[in-house]
């Protein structure tokens, strides 16, 4: 694997718009064609290379490309959006949009991001060393088909909204998270070790939630109906089992009726 | 403006007979003329290539308050999905099942047609209509005001007072500065407010009483009164659902004894739309089937009907209709989101997006209804293609459309990528038809038949000399047609060239330049009618939510009108 270095010197003053910024599109190119790729910044275009000093060259495929990006991120968005394959370091924090609508490959951000970062995603991993804001691994706005696959590791907080509409993958919280949980889901799995606020599974038809913490305010929808002993993440506990929404349509399978699980840990 | 001359073209005008000659065209101030009568044309060398009419849609929601609930809640209808970017016009084109009005301007363009009739305005929201219309670049835009369940309408009907109604109609195509009568699931909708339903044609209308059937025949009988250019155009009862081709065959039969009565060379009674929605058999979405063979062959057999097919494209798409209850119904199918709103006295509507899969058997099924109701046909200037955009697919599928329809290869090709192909094929007639259609068929379907339809032949759909200089070219030679069906889709997706009221519009398939566009609208001129007049103001004070004066279209709402005159009272 080949690793192409990009340093950020001349910090933007506007927010960046990085989606080139991906294995995909570096792969099978020198670093001098790697600095002619399109940012925006605003609405103006520009070469990566008028903010980033490049280093190395890509790998043949995306696979065999992983890039490490250093210096003060905070204002670069959409790095890895639609990345098929490959990896990608940010040294530092990172903006929004980080890894959206991922499809495979790594990308590992040492800080924290911004609100929409694995929005959309179908494959592939998101991991964050710090925290996450808003709309973390949710649907893009109007979309009913959000995360289709794929993890997404936070080790900190994360903000309201996450999960939205998800469909199949993992999320894994190590902090608390904010109101809205997997709002709409229809599958996939959320792992909240800390606590949750509230409106967890609002209007959830399918899909799992584990919370090893409290939710503060527990939506009426849900309703216990046991308590099971699991082993999630690593972990081994016994939780309360909640099913619902029961507000929602629920599809029928093989006779019976499919609620959404929350489990809280006793 | 210059003179042009279009030379060597295989030249395909149906209106006049003309079947593939080779001929040249002449254009002088935005008008064709003969060829021999220009002194120093600019001159466009069509040798090898088709030359037709501009394009006219029969049927298409492009404009108007529905479509643009359309855009507003499907952001996802454009990420990602507005890939292409024109190196020569610098608006925003964007949306994909529910185009910004500048795509939609540009994309017909770019397909050649120059005359698209807005299928549903409601009157309430002409001003929303027009202001769209204005912002929809180059083609010509008409729009059908929403009369089926209209309560002026349901009541003048229910006492049978045609010359009272015929007078309300003019009235309202003056406020709406409407084009014809359009009639959506009629009675239906209004029963929507009471949350029900007429599924077939004599299924009262609550509380007015009335039946479907008493509002079509009425309606056939003011638009004939009125001789207005276009006939009703009728989205029958009942719409989408296994069974129904039996209401869609009663609805039909509601113009036998019916003549058209104009001066515009219109010659059916009644417009039939999206009929492919229409002609379905079976009584479950377990034995759904085609009926397209018995539908058709009703139609076939009587002059006074036109149809168009809208045809199923196979797309991710994004329903919207003056239906409101069928929206609801569909939104309880597909769970997926659902707008719905009511219009006062006049009318109501649905928006829901929808994925015709070619791995579910319904929408395949669907998909081979359209192609057998055209493939089916026996006059081709009675049969259009629409794709009742977007609600059986995006207008931008047309030339795929054409592809299907000329190539039994395209079909196969289609089909392999199916699901459940020999469900599909027991419950149509698709894999026995052979025929293909030629590039004359296709230019009755898309030019000459619809404008002959909507009663505007001496002006659109035909190049004789006298008429709008709208003229498509493309990139097809009928002696050396490819054998490759995505050829012929490359070529009626992006015209070789669309000269536009005489100006050069697209060339290779890109827009370069944005002549006038009109609105098209019919005024009717009638007796003085003082319990019209009367009911109008009595209603306005007692049931609507604005003042009468508010309420008809201000002038400053209507961009270049080109208005068709009607009088009645000679």
């Amino acid at each position: 694997m080949k690793t192409v270095t990009l340093t950020l010197t001349k910090p933007p003053e506007l927010m960046l718009e990085g989606q080139n910024i991906t294995p995909d599109n570096f792969a099978g190119k020198k670093a001098a064609e790697i600095a002619a790729l399109d940012v925006w910044e605003g609405k103006q275009k520009g070469p990566l290379g008028n903010y980033f000093t490049v280093e190395g060259d890509g790998g043949a495929t995306a696979a065999e490309t992983k890039i490490v990006l250093c210096g003060d991120c905070t204002r670069v968005k959409r790095v890895g959006q639609q990345m098929t394959a490959g990896e990608i370091v940010i040294e530092g924090d990172a903006d929004m949009y980080i890894g959206g609508w991922m499809k495979g490959g790594k990308v590992h951000v040492k800080g924290n991001v911004d609100s929409f970062c694995g929005i959309g995603m179908e494959g592939g991993e998101l991991i964050i060393d710090g925290e996450a804001y808003h709309h973390l691994g949710s649907s893009p706005r109007g979309e009913w088909r959000g995360m289709q696959g794929g993890v997404i590791r936070v080790a900190g907080n994360v903000g309201n909204d996450t999960a939205t509409f998800i469909n199949g993958g993992t999320i894994i919280i190590g902090g608390d998270a904010d109101i809205h949980v997997s709002t709409h889901g229809e599958g996939g799995t959320v792992v909240i070790k800390g606590n949750a606020k509230g409106r967890v599974g609002g209007q959830m038809v399918k899909g799992d939630i584990y919370v090893f913490g409290e939710i503060e305010n527990p939506l009426p929808g849900f309703q216990k109906v046991g308590e099971v002993e699991q082993e999630v993440d690593g972990v081994k506990g016994r939780f309360a089992h909640y099913i619902g929404d029961l507000g929602e349509r629920h599809p029928v399978s093989k006779g019976k009726p499919v609620y959404a699980n929350i489990y809280t840990r006793i | 403006m210059g003179e042009l001359l279009i030379k060597n073209g295989f030249v395909f005008d149906p209106l006049q007979g003309i079947k593939g000659d080779r001929m040249d065209i002449g254009v002088k101030d935005g008008k064709i003329v003969e060829a021999g009568t220009l002194s120093a044309p600019k001159t466009i060398d069509a040798a090898g290539m088709a030359v037709m009419a501009g394009g006219v849609d029969v049927h298409s929601h492009v404009v108007g308050p529905k479509v643009n609930v359309g855009r507003l809640f499907r952001p996802e209808d454009k990420l990602f999905k507005s890939p292409h970017k024109s190196p020569t016009c610098s608006r925003m084109e964007m949306g994909c099942s529910v185009p910004s009005t500048f795509k939609t301007g540009y994309d017909y363009a770019r397909m050649g047609y120059v005359f698209v009739n807005e299928a549903a305005m409601p009157p309430l929201h002409s001003p929303h209509v027009h202001e769209e219309i204005r912002d929809t670049p180059i083609i010509d835009n008409a729009a059908m005001p929403v009369f089926g369940n209209n309560w002026f309408t349901l009541e003048y009907l229910k006492n049978n007072e045609i010359e009272n109604n015929a007078a309300y109609t003019a009235w309202l195509l003056r406020a709406t500065r409407g084009f014809g009568i359009k009639v959506v699931n009629p009675g239906g909708s209004e029963a929507w407010g009471w949350g029900l339903n007429c599924v077939n044609i004599n299924d009262p209308v609550p509380y007015f009483d009335i039946t479907p059937a008493q509002i079509v025949k009425g309606l056939i009988e003011t638009n004939e009164h009125l001789g207005l250019p276009h006939s009703v155009h009728l989205h029958c009862n009942n719409l989408g659902n296994p069974g129904n081709y039996t209401d869609t065959l009663d609805s039909i039969r509601l113009a036998e004894g019916y003549t058209p009565k104009n001066n515009f060379g219109r010659e059916q009674v009644l417009h039939l739309t999206h009929l492919q929605f229409h002609s379905y058999g079976g009584d479950s979405w377990g034995n759904f089937e085609s009926r397209a063979k018995d539908v058709m062959d009703y139609v076939n057999a009587h002059d006074n009907i036109t149809v168009d097919i809208g045809q199923v494209t196979l797309d991710e798409t994004t329903t919207m209709t003056a239906d409101g209850p069928f929206e609801h119904h569909l939104c309880s199918l597909n769970h997926l989101k659902w707008a719905n709103t009511d219009v006062e006295l006049e009318t109501a509507a649905g928006v829901v997006p929808y994925i015709y899969s070619p791995n579910v058997k319904v929408c395949t099924i669907q998909w081979a209804v359209g192609l057998e109701l055209a493939l089916f046909s026996k006059d081709l200037m009675r049969t259009f293609i629409t794709t009742d955009h977007p609600n059986a697919g995006p207008f931008t599928r047309y030339p795929q459309v054409i592809a299907w329809l000329m190539s039994r290869a395209a079909r196969d090709e289609t089909m392999k990528t199916f699901k459940w192909l020999d469900r599909t094929i027991d419950a149509t007639s698709i894999d026995s038809i052979d025929r293909e259609l030629t590039l004359y068929e296709i230019a009755q379907m898309t030019r000459a038949g619809p404008a002959k339809a909507l009663g505007i032949s001496n002006t659109y759909g035909g190049l004789a000399p006298g008429m709008d200089a709208d003229i498509a070219i493309y990139g097809l030679n009928p002696e050396n047609m490819p054998s490759d069906p995505a050829e012929i889709e490359k070529a009626f997706s992006r015209c070789a060239w669309l000269v536009k009221d005489g100006t050069v519009t697209v060339q290779g398939g890109e827009v370069v330049a944005e002549p006038a566009k009109r609105t098209v609208w019919v005024d009717v001129k009638v007796p003085e009618n003082a319990q019209v007049q009367r009911d109008i103001y009595e209603h306005f004070l007692r049931h609507y939510s604005v003042k009468l004066d508010n309420y008809s279209l201000f002038e400053e709402h209507l961009h270049n009108p080109r208005v068709i005159e009607v009088n009645t009272t000679e």
